[in-house]
Order: structure tokens, then sequence, then C-alpha cells
């Protein structure tokens, strides 16, 4: 692998309420090469968005952030403002779940776009319009002169997802997390937008990290996928790795719970029971109490990530072999 | 847009007509003038011949329908005490209340408007908790308890301003300290939670994800979003311009509608309550339009579905 443009240690992040502390993310380590691919896939609450708020200290201020989060030698955890705002759309950009919501209603379109393309190209009046144009159309927006003077509730959320990346493209950023692009779109706007995404990856080589609940999306989108649950990574794989060859008991049963286009018609499995309440992670292994092999010092210790094979790491107690699924084993607390 | 101007104009003038209604037949059914101005123990010609006068003895339909008639000719009846048009009487108080609400307006709004804005931007700080604490003091307190420790303080034991009166500008001071004061706390409490509700918002989010310096976040994206639900605030505090400072008034002796309005209904002087109550609901009526114009202005969402109607 490469020299990694993002680097990911040890990352934590402590939610404080009522004096109290709660845990969301915990010990996260993640690399991104240049011009990446990686997909973060996990249930809400898996921390999977918060560690990337917390890189870019988009955090509101009761939360306690921990590790070191790296684009190229640069630390952002605990950065000056300065020093963040200089990274944010400019060498990481973001976009978010609901387009709609992530526009300012009382701003026009075409005001959001030339307010990114002043803060991070300088441009203004005459340049920046013509800039403004560039991206739209580059985002597939048809009649681009007469949505820069609407306001985001006149565009439908395709339109304004479209909007937010053209905004997120304005910096030419070295790497861009979309949070749950599609998840408030349409089933063929959201196949549209994912396209878009990997079109603007293939013209420009940005990385890409795609956060989402949907292994289904994820899959077709990405080189690498990264698994989360309870605020830690569980099991991290190249696609087709995972995909065919999935380790940790929590990936097996996400892949089991996934209907088939071909083969042979079977129950869906679902996982049972349901993901721990943050700060309410149980000592050892988060899964545990859902897993199908916990054993004992799953409940006490939690387990290392571990190699288990080429670009694949999985953190669990139990070695399962390329081809076992957990999920069909004998249960060994029975 | 200009079949949507002629409808709130229309039930603008609606509302005064109803208000104008309403305070015809209270007033009418609430007490007989003729016993009070006359003194009870008058001999009953002159009562008579008061309610002659006074078109008093006719139905009170018949009354109604003169009243209105005339009104639309701008005439809204004299005066039972000295005979002079109701009308001027009220206008000539006008100035005297303006002087003391319209400063007070500007106090509430300067003063709580950065206050609400900073103790959001600040939440849970201390400088929060004391902006927030003051601030249910001021709302909590009638304004007559205010005005009259206000008084207590300032004219009886450091005898720097005069307690009552307007013989100069330095009397309007206390009104309007009075008036400002409990208009800042509101107006502060509800800038500071459209502040949070605003800062909560996605788009606040994704500005800063965005690149854009908190500052630039503040005043660009986050305050011309809580300006919104604030301009409702602050018409309804344009529309009691005129009719807010009754207890103020009457506190400090300051000749304005206010106090006129007390000593009318006082005096049973039918035709100037009722030209008081004309002017102050046709000046909320003005006062909510414009409110109604200003959203258009902030909101592009409003400005859509005016244009639609």
């Amino acid at each position: 692998m490469t020299a990694p443009l993002v680097e990911v240690t040890g990352l934590t992040v402590d939610f404080e309420r009522d004096g109290r502390s709660s845990r969301a993310v915990d010990g996260v380590d993640l690399a991104i090469a240049p011009g990446e691919a990686l997909g973060i896939v996990g249930e809400s609450g898996s921390g999977k968005s918060v560690t990337w708020l917390a890189a870019l200290g988009l955090l509101p201020a009761r939360a306690r952030v921990g590790g070191s989060v790296r684009i190229d030698k640069q630390q952002l955890i605990g950065a000056a403002p300065k020093v963040l705002e200089g990274v944010r759309g400019k060498r990481i950009a973001m976009i978010f779940q609901d387009p709609s919501s992530c526009l300012n209603p009382v701003h026009r379109i075409g005001w959001q776009l030339v307010e990114a393309l002043k803060l991070h190209r300088g441009l203004d009046g005459a340049a920046a319009e013509a800039a403004t144009l560039r991206l739209l159309d580059q985002v597939g927006i048809a009649d681009a002169r007469r949505r820069l003077g609407d306001f985001p509730h006149q565009l439908s959320g395709g339109l304004n997802q479209r909007v937010m990346i053209a905004m997120a493209l304005a910096g030419e950023p070295d790497l861009l997390i979309a949070d749950e692009p599609t998840t408030a779109l349409d089933a063929t706007i959201q196949a549209q937008i994912l396209a878009l995404l990997a079109s603007i990856r293939r013209d420009t080589g940005m990385a890409l990290v795609l956060i989402s609940h949907d292994l289904g999306v994820v899959a077709e989108n990405v080189n690498r996928v990264a698994v989360m649950y309870a605020g830690r990574l569980v099991e991290e794989a190249m696609g087709q790795d995972l995909f065919g060859a999935a380790r940790h008991p929590y990936t097996q049963g996400l892949l089991a719970a996934l209907p088939t286009l071909t083969g042979p018609r079977r129950r869906l499995a679902a996982i049972p029971g349901t993901v721990p309440e943050p700060g309410k992670a149980p000592p050892g292994c988060a899964f545990a109490p859902r897993c199908p092999l916990a054993e004992p010092r799953c409940q006490s210790e939690p387990p290392p990530v571990r190699h288990v094979g080429l670009m694949h790491r999985a953190a669990c107690h139990l070695q399962i072999d390329v081809g076992v699924s957990a999920w069909n084993l004998p249960r060994a607390a029975e | 847009m200009l079949l949507f101007t002629a409808s709130r104009a229309l039930r603008a003038a609606l509302t005064i007509l109803f208000v104008m209604t309403f305070a015809f037949v209270v007033l009418r059914l609430s007490g007989d003038p003729a016993l009070l101005i006359m003194s009870v123990d008058a001999p009953p010609e002159a009562i008579k011949a008061f309610r002659e006068a006074w078109g008093l003895e006719r139905p009170i339909w018949e009354q109604y329908l003169s009243y209105i008639g005339h009104a639309f000719t701008g005439d809204f009846g004299k005066s039972m005490r000295d005979g002079r048009p109701a009308i001027d009487l009220v206008m000539e108080r006008v100035p005297a209340t303006l002087a003391i609400t319209l400063p007070a307006l500007a106090l509430k709004v300067g003063l709580g408007i950065p206050a609400g804005v900073y103790a959001a931007l600040h939440r849970n700080s201390f400088a929060d908790r004391m902006t927030m604490a003051v601030s249910v003091a001021g709302f909590t307190m009638p304004s007559f308890v205010l005005a009259l420790l206000l008084v207590l303080l300032f004219s009886v034991n450091l005898g720097w301003l005069p307690a009552s009166g307007a013989d100069s500008p330095t009397y309007a001071i206390l009104p309007i300290i009075t008036l400002g004061a409990s208009g800042a706390a509101i107006m502060a409490r509800f800038t500071r939670s459209a502040m949070l509700e605003v800062l909560g918002q996605p788009y606040i989010r994704a500005a800063s994800a965005k690149g854009v310096e908190w500052r630039r976040v503040i005043s660009h994206h986050a305050l011309p979003n809580a300006a919104i639900p604030t301009v409702t605030i602050i018409g309804f505090m344009i529309g009691s311009l005129v009719a807010g400072a009754v207890v103020v008034e009457s506190v400090f002796a300051w000749p304005g509608i206010g106090r006129l309005l007390v000593s009318a209904v006082a005096n049973r002087d039918l035709a100037v309550v009722q030209a008081i109550l004309m002017v102050i609901a046709t000046w909320m009526v003005l006062a909510n339009f414009t409110v109604d114009m200003a959203y258009g202005w902030l909101d592009p969402r409003v400005r859509g579905t005016a244009a639609a109607h």
C-alpha cells in the first residue's frame, strides 16, 4: 500500500452529558490511500459518521476526542480552528445524509456555491459564476444558469445532493467523505448519485469514504470495506474478500441478512438482539451478547484487531476459518 | 402577489371593523354614561336632555349604524367630557406615547438581540446563565413593580431622575427603562432559543464542513435564519407601540394614549374609548401586515407560497 493520504489511529470520541460520559468511537484505526474508495458500514450509532465528524472537528463542544487523525503530516485532532478551516472543504470535503436540510434555506444555490469557490479558489464575480456553472455541469445539473437563482426548497432532494457534491468539489479536495449520501433519496436517484460519485472519482482521482448502513450500496462503489459496530472497527477487507470471506460473526450476520439475486431462495437471517446503547457497551467484545459463538473471554476481554489475511483485519477472539459462518455452526453455549 | 396583498388588506379592514363593533356594543352594555357624567342625583330632565343630545335614547342598532357611517367620513364622534372630536383627542396623545415606546423598542431590540445571540453562542456558560437569570427576572416582574422599584432607587434614594410628569426629556427616562427592560428580557430569551434552534440545523454543520470560518457561519448562515422567528416578536412589539404603555403611563403620569384610555374608561367617555381602540386596532393590523411582508423578504420559502396565493 502506498503512503496513506489520511491515517486514523486510536481515535476515541466520548460524549459528555449530565456529568456522565459515553463512548461513541472506541479506538478506531483506518488508513485511506490517495484515490482510494473506502466503504464504512455499520448500524446507526456504530460511530461511522462520528469518526469523520471528529476528524474534521465538527462535533459539538461536549465531545471529547482522543487519538490521532493525520492528513499527510498534518495532525487534525486538537488542531487550531485556522488549521481545520484550511482542511475542511479544501483537502477533505464532506457531504451528508439529508441534502435539503444541509443547504441554507435563505440563500440561493448560486450564492452558496460562490461562497465555497471564493473560499477555496479565491474566485469572485464573473470568474466565480463561470466556475459555478462548470461545477453544476460536472454534477449533471441541466439548465444550470437558471438553478443558480433557485433556493434549496425549490429543488428536489436529488438535485440538492448534486448541489452539495458540486459544492464539495469547489475546493478540489483530496478526499470526499460521503455520509449516507443517498439514504434520504429515492432508489433511482440513489443509483444516479452513486454513479455520479464514481465518475467524479474517476475524473478527479480524489479518494472517497462512503459511509452507509447499506452493504449493497457500499459493495458496488468501493475497493475496501470497513465494518463498524458499537464504536469499534470489527472487520476490514478488500471488497471481494469481505463479501466472499467475511471472518467476523457480525459481518457474516449482516451478509446473511442480504437477499441474493441468484441461487436457491432462502430465509433471510436477522441478527438477534439490538445494538448496545452508547456508553453501555459490555467490557469485552461489544458484539458478544448477540454472537452465536460467544465464549466467556468474549464477555470480559475486548478482542484485538488481528490480520486474518492479506489486507484483511478482524477483531474477534475466535479465529473463524475462511468459508465458515458463525451462524451455521453448532451453538457453543448450548 | 397583488391578489395576496388585496386579500390581506380586506382582512385587515374586517379586523378593524370587528374591533369597532365589539367596542361599541360592550361599552353600551356596560353602563349608562349619562348617569356617570351627569352624576346620579342630577335632575331627570337634565339626564334625559343629555341622552337626547348624544343620541343615547335611540335603539342601539341605529346608534351603531350612524357611528359606522360617520366613521367612514373620518368622524368618530365627540368627547362627552369636553365636546372636542374624539379622534383629535386621541391623535394629540400619540406623540407622547411614541416618545417613550419608540426608545423602549430600540432598547428591547438593541439589548435583547445581542444578549440572546451571545447567550446562545456561549450556551451553558456562566454568561449564558447570568443573561437568562436576569431575563427571567425581567419578564416575570410586572411593569408596575419594576416602575416603583426604579422610582424608589433613582428618584427617592438617589434623586437623579423625576418620578412622574412630563416636563422635560429627563422625565421620559424611567418610563423608557421600565418598558424596555421587560421587552429586552423577552427578546433575549426568544433570540437565544431561535439561535440555538438554528445552530442545531444540519446546514450549519455543512457550512463548517465546507470550510467557512466560524464567525462567518454565525453572521452569514445562522443569523439570517434566526432572524425569521425573531421578527414575529419584533412585530408584536411594534404592534404594542401605541397601546403597550397603559400601566407605565399611569404609574409615571405620562400624558400618552394609555393614560387617556384609563381616564376615558373611568369617565365612560364612549367616543374617546372607541376612537382609542380603533387607533390601536389599526396600528396592530398595520404592524402585522408589515411583519408578513418582512417574512417574505427574510424567508424565501414564505415568498414562494405568498406568490402562489
